[in-house]
């Protein structure tokens, strides 16, 4: 069997950000997956790295301005965002995340209509008011998940793409190989980073993951002059202009899907179908930057992401499989990954994570989680 | 009554503009045939087709590879209807036959329920014209898209006066609007030969045509030059003035304003591979084409196809009665594409071009023009220009498999190095980074997968994109994400258990 001391099952943004911080320290690390790098969520997503409610914002801070000299790969990370608000109900919604960041001792700034204009001229003179956060930013997602891949290569880590988990050997509650199409694969420690079949794959060694996959869409224009900040967004929209100078933005309601079994990995995987929604989404883009309203909109797209019962993430060990980690980011994975990577580095090598408190990770949280929480939330195929 | 997520779109509807029971795209031989068919036999049709397109949008060579070519009749909107509405007989025959034909009117993505998506009342058109956009539902769909140009990258390509083939033949042909004296042609296809004898036909004077093979491909009586190598397209301010080969007996020059590429046609599959139609590259049909079942239809139900889009042969290119044919056997689903015979390999004969002309030209240039890409940046996966990276040391000894896996794919090209993802759609560019694909990691032409189509197909404003409607409930609940408070929660305040009974209800806002 040609193994590998820790095995990562998922080559997104978490799966990888961890093998490669595992490779960092010297460990030989083999990631699989069913399909490409960065193919499913990790690599469609807004690229934002603003996240203020995570016990992980501060290292996600923290590392984002240095990821192009660590991974010796660009990941068009810019720093800083301006969210505008086009009306006081609007406002009133984005006070959440400034109040959070100053907690944990980041700046915002209020900005008026003129410096809106100012920051974001596609934006117009007539913005209500606005946030500069000298926090955040935004990178481009399917550039960092492939500088995590060749990073990690460069340090003697593999990657073995086109390749499907099938099952487990175990010896005891230990997990002791992967079976997969190409061949099974010894391993000392396993993680489970496999977005949507996190929760298949952890159920195959004894324990239920709670999580619901869905759908959610995004569209982007013809790339337009380069506004002074490009992290821009609001009214109802996440996303950003990017280096390029697209308009990349997403927002507006998903779809809650089937979930989807071990068995149906790989080529029955749900494909990534967009629908008129571009419409809704496009309509929004126009009202938040009016003067973009004769870009043209040459893509729209979908991923299919996972979100745990309260929407957060759930990196633990399993309690029926003690040499697997289990970690979903729950829908929000790509901006918080390489501190996400830092966290399984940590639990892999030293039991324990030496920078935050993720507490709020457990998986324990869920033990008194209703059978039919899936109905009582509504989460329903359409 | 259940409960539904109201963020999701369970529960919302999708406003529908209109509906009809049939609805064909595209006016050419196959979807005039399908809709007057249709409607002959009673059934309501509506026929889009949106052609002719705006001055403005052909000069970004959208639809097709117009390569600057257009005469200024083109601007004449009115002429520019008139000229297309005269240019087939069939048309004033759909709209005796009471179909609903809507010229200048764009599909810009197909819609319908399946693994992911069950929202959908039923099949869904999306529609522009140059104002707005909407929906609308039909009973079934036949896509009769047609075809399209190959492009090729050489040195001196992106002057005006390179252009694909059927963009020159419908310019003459459809228009009398194409700005061309004196041409030579690339390519000895069928489609090639049949252009060229159109085009001569017109009025242009065909110098040659080019092969970098020993023998044509194609019998013709016009002049052929084998076993040439494209050297480079001379210009000035109007765009090419001389074509320079190489060939065995050294170097000849062409005095020309036109270079029309015909060395590769295409069936236009992006609406169809948009809707998760399957796919499947079949050598005999022109590359990447529909699976079809015995009735012309589509994997994905109710959306059927006929035409060029569903495969491309000489036989169908010489005689627009083999497409009609297919249209109308769609139309009733009554019948399948014909088969025809492969007349040759189209794998090794584009591969064959792409090494002769693009990674054999001097001065690198660009294969996507839109993002400014060139083969050295496709085959070494290097990030865009714009970046300011220093290249990598090794980077230019690492082949495609080394970079990518043992089955690289043109998306993750594209999404690395922006080839294939700029205004034109990847329309100039497509075919060429598969070839590169193939030639970077050792593979053939019909083993690359194809590289992701996505709505909308044609370049669409944003405010003509904004929907005609939209559900109460999505605007009542538009969230920026999920429209989950636990989700946004701050983390030092997080209860020690969660349960669905206790969970916090409402909008959050990303803050």
């Amino acid at each position: 069997m040609n193994g590998a001391s820790v095995i990562v099952i998922g080559g997104g943004a978490t799966g990888l950000s961890a093998a490669w911080w595992l490779a960092r320290d010297g460990v030989d690390v083999l990631v699989l997956d069913k399909g490409l790098v960065a193919w499913e969520a990790s690599g469609r997503n807004g690229g934002g790295c603003s996240h203020h409610f995570s016990p992980l914002f501060a290292e996600e801070q923290r590392l984002w301005p240095l990821m192009d000299g660590l991974l010796g790969y660009p990941t068009e990370y810019t720093r800083s965002r301006v969210r505008i608000a086009r009306s006081p109900e609007q406002w009133a919604q984005y006070q959440l995340g400034p109040t959070n960041a100053a907690r944990q001792g980041f700046r915002t700034e209020v900005i008026d209509a003129k410096q809106i204009a100012e920051l974001a001229p596609l934006a117009g003179p007539d913005c209500y008011a606005g946030h500069l956060c000298h926090w955040g930013g935004h990178a481009n997602p399917h550039r960092t998940v492939q500088a995590y891949a060749w990073a990690l290569q460069d340090l003697g880590g593999r990657v073995m793409q086109q390749t499907a988990v099938r099952g487990f050997e175990r010896s005891g509650e230990r997990v002791t190989a992967v079976e997969t199409d190409a061949g099974t694969f010894g391993c000392d420690t396993l993680v489970i980073a496999a977005g949507p079949h996190t929760g298949a794959l952890a159920q195959a060694l004894g324990t239920a993951v709670p999580m619901v996959p869905a759908r959610a869409e995004m569209i982007v224009t013809e790339p337009l002059p380069l506004m002074p900040e490009t992290g821009v967004d609001g009214n109802g929209l996440y996303g950003r202009q990017t280096r390029r100078g697209n308009l990349a933005y997403g927002g507006g309601p998903h779809e809650w899907l089937a979930e989807t079994g071990l068995d149906r990995m790989g080529l029955g995987a749900p494909s990534r179908a967009a629908t008129p929604l571009m419409q809704n989404m496009a309509a929004r883009l126009a009202q938040m930057f009016p003067l973009a309203a004769h870009a043209r909109l040459i893509r729209s797209w979908a991923g299919i992401i996972e979100n745990t019962p309260d929407g957060r993430p759930v990196i633990d060990r399993l309690p029926t499989c003690p040499n697997a980690i289990v970690a979903t980011m729950s829908s929000i994975g790509f901006g918080l990954s390489p501190a996400t990577g830092h966290v399984i580095r940590d639990l892999v090598q030293d039991g324990a994570c030496s920078f935050a408190d993720v507490s709020s990770f457990r998986l324990e949280r869920f033990s008194r989680l209703e059978p039919d929480w899936r109905e009582q939330q509504g989460w329903l195929a359409a | 009554m259940t409960f539904r997520d109201p963020y999701s779109v369970a529960g919302a509807s999708l406003p529908l503009q209109e509906t009809t029971t049939l609805l064909v795209v595209g006016a050419g031989p196959a979807g005039l045939a399908a809709a007057i068919a249709a409607a002959n036999a009673g059934v309501k049709v509506v026929l889009v087709d949106e052609n002719p397109v705006p001055a403005a949008t052909m000069g970004d060579d959208v639809p097709h590879f117009f390569g600057g070519r257009m005469t200024g009749a083109v601007r004449n909107t009115g002429a520019m209807m008139e000229a297309f509405v005269a240019s087939d007989p069939a048309i004033a025959e759909a709209f005796d036959a009471g179909v609903d034909l809507r010229l200048g009117t764009l599909c810009w993505g197909l819609y319908t329920n399946g693994p992911s998506v069950g929202w959908m009342p039923g099949p869904v058109a999306g529609l522009a014209d140059g104002e707005r956009s909407w929906l609308l539902g039909a009973e079934r769909i036949v896509v009769a898209t047609g075809r399209r140009d190959m492009g090729l990258a050489f040195d001196g390509w992106e002057q005006p006066g390179v252009m694909g083939m059927e963009a020159a033949v419908r310019l003459a042909t459809r228009y009398g609007a194409l700005a061309s004296r004196r041409a030579v042609v690339l390519g000895t296809t069928a489609e090639a030969v049949h252009g060229a004898e159109q085009l001569a036909a017109a009025g242009v004077e065909i110098l040659a045509l080019v092969e970098t093979g020993p023998a044509p491909l194609t019998p013709t009586g016009l002049p052929v030059i084998a076993s040439a190598t494209v050297r480079r397209a001379e210009g000035g301010v109007d765009g090419v003035s001389a074509l320079v080969l190489d060939g065995p007996s050294g170097e000849t020059r062409f005095e020309c304003d036109t270079i029309i590429l015909g060395l590769g046609t295409v069936p236009v599959i992006e609406l169809l591979d948009s809707a998760h139609c399957r796919i499947a590259f079949d050598p005999a049909r022109g590359g990447p084409v529909p699976v079809l079942d015995e009735a012309g239809d589509t994997s994905v139900p109710g959306i059927a196809a006929a035409g060029d889009c569903a495969g491309i042969w000489a036989e169908k290119t010489r005689d627009p009665a083999v497409a009609a044919a297919e249209g109308r056997r769609a139309a009733l689903g009554s019948g399948a594409v014909d088969l025809p015979q492969s007349a040759y390999d189209i794998c090794a004969y584009r591969l064959g071009w792409v090494r002769s002309a693009t990674l054999g030209a001097r001065t690198e240039p660009y294969v996507c023009q839109c993002e400014e890409v060139t083969a050295r940046e496709i085959l070494e996966v290097r990030p865009p220009r714009y970046l300011g990276a220093p290249p990598r040391p090794g980077d230019n000894s690492r082949d495609l498999v080394s970079l990518l896996g043992q089955a690289p794919s043109p998306d993750q090209v594209k999404r690395l190095t922006r080839a294939g993802m700029g205004l034109c759609q990847g329309r100039r560019c497509r075919e060429q980074v598969a070839a590169l694909t193939a030639l970077g990691s050792g593979t053939t032409l019909d083993r690359v997968p194809l590289a992701t189509h996505r709505a909308p197909v044609r370049p669409l404003p944003l405010r003509v994109a904004a929907p005609t409607g939209e559900d109460a409930g999505i605007a009542a609940h538009w969230d920026v994400w999920f429209g989950m408070k636990s989700q946004y929660q701050n983390f030092w305040s997080l209860p020690e258990h969660y349960t669905a009974a206790g969970r916090l209800a409402g909008k959050d806002g990303l803050g």
